[in-house]
């Protein structure tokens, strides 16, 4: 079945709405990526779900990205589903800050529980409003967030690589 | 054909044998080890194949994979342990009964293999005691039944004392057992 709406309808109506918190947009393989102001988020997340003509009713994923050489240095992406307009879009929001931080996506989506816990653990971005945000895949001694790029990626206590078996 | 295992060296008569109590336990030991497999991954796979018809691992007297700690004498760890895995091999471990001989089967378990990460245990020698190690990524059954063969080996010549000598203590001690 086709989409029952265009990107270009779907961005016009988010602009609309609102205006300057839509930062940028691209296509990538017919899939519009939208870049918004990271104190947005739930407004929008909000909107997509209540407007009656898009119904983006469904959250396929949430995850984060790491880019350490950029100011705001995290980015949230959500994954979204319209069902009944099958209608799928990707919402992109940067943080930065010692302490990355964002609003929960709890209120809109039950499915986020699990993912933003999952983000968390891995990057130790802070989902503002979660309702037991703790690790959920790693070992809850740890202190790192291994999928910060600063985090080494091979394991300190490896000793069968150590240069001495090889006579180097 | 059926073979039959010999009898320890010892002094014999018309109707006595007398042997060392060590040898005599050790072949009873040895021609009994119950495993326990503990398999997280492919290597568990080639496991299922050790005990099958083929390569028939109960011909060994492993005839009872234990799938309780507690009356198994060999824990076998054939598959990648993560992390998060680890205080639960521990804790199998430490529910087994002395004696008891443990198997790291396959690269993951012996060294991490290739999973050098964060998530992953870079050996089962880091929470646990290993007697044999089984290298390949996966071994064929073969190279399982070889690991098996020396465990057996040590079982079979496993002095009575070892359980409770202080050299023994202080290689559970490295590992904050008991």
């Amino acid at each position: 079945m086709e989409s029952t709406i265009t990107n270009e309808v779907f961005l016009q109506k988010l602009t609309d709405k609102f205006g300057d918190a839509i930062i940028s947009s691209v296509e990538d393989y017919g899939m519009l990526t939208v870049t918004a102001d990271s104190s947005k988020n739930i407004d929008i997340l909000n909107y997509l779900f209540d407007e009656p003509s898009l119904q983006v009713q469904f959250m396929t994923d949430l995850t984060g990205v790491h880019y350490p050489e950029q100011e705001l240095a995290f980015c949230v992406v959500y994954h979204l589903h319209s069902l009944v307009n099958n209608y799928r879009v990707r919402f992109k929001f940067f943080i930065g800050g010692e302490i990355p931080t964002i609003a929960s996506a709890t209120s809109v989506y039950a499915t986020a529980n699990w993912m933003e816990r999952e983000t968390y653990d891995f990057f130790g971005i802070i989902f503002e409003g979660h309702p037991d945000l703790r690790r959920i895949l790693n070992v809850d001694e740890m202190v790192a967030f291994p999928l910060r790029k600063e985090f080494p990626l091979e394991d300190p206590n490896r000793i069968d690589k150590k240069d001495y078996y090889f006579g180097r | 054909m059926v073979n039959i295992e010999k009898a320890p060296e010892g002094i014999e008569g018309p109707g006595f044998m007398a042997t060392n109590l060590d040898q005599v336990i050790g072949l009873a030991r040895k021609n009994s080890l119950w495993p326990l497999p503990f398999a997280t991954s492919c290597c568990g796979i080639e496991f299922m194949a050790t005990m099958a018809s083929t390569y028939d691992f109960s011909r060994f007297g492993s005839e009872r994979p234990s799938f309780s700690p507690r009356q198994a004498d060999l824990l076998m760890v054939m598959g990648t342990i993560a992390k998060k895995m680890a205080p639960v091999l521990r804790q199998v471990y430490e529910q087994m009964a002395e004696p008891k001989w443990v198997i790291a089967v396959g690269a993951c378990a012996s060294s991490g293999g290739v999973f050098d990460t964060y998530s992953v245990l870079q050996g089962i020698d880091e929470v646990i005691p290993v007697d044999v190690y089984v290298p390949g990524c996966p071994p064929r059954p073969e190279q399982i039944i070889d690991g098996f063969l020396r465990i057996q080996d040590l079982a079979a010549n496993e002095p009575l004392t070892r359980r409770s000598s202080e050299e023994y203590k202080r290689l559970l001690a490295k590992y904050d057992m008991k």
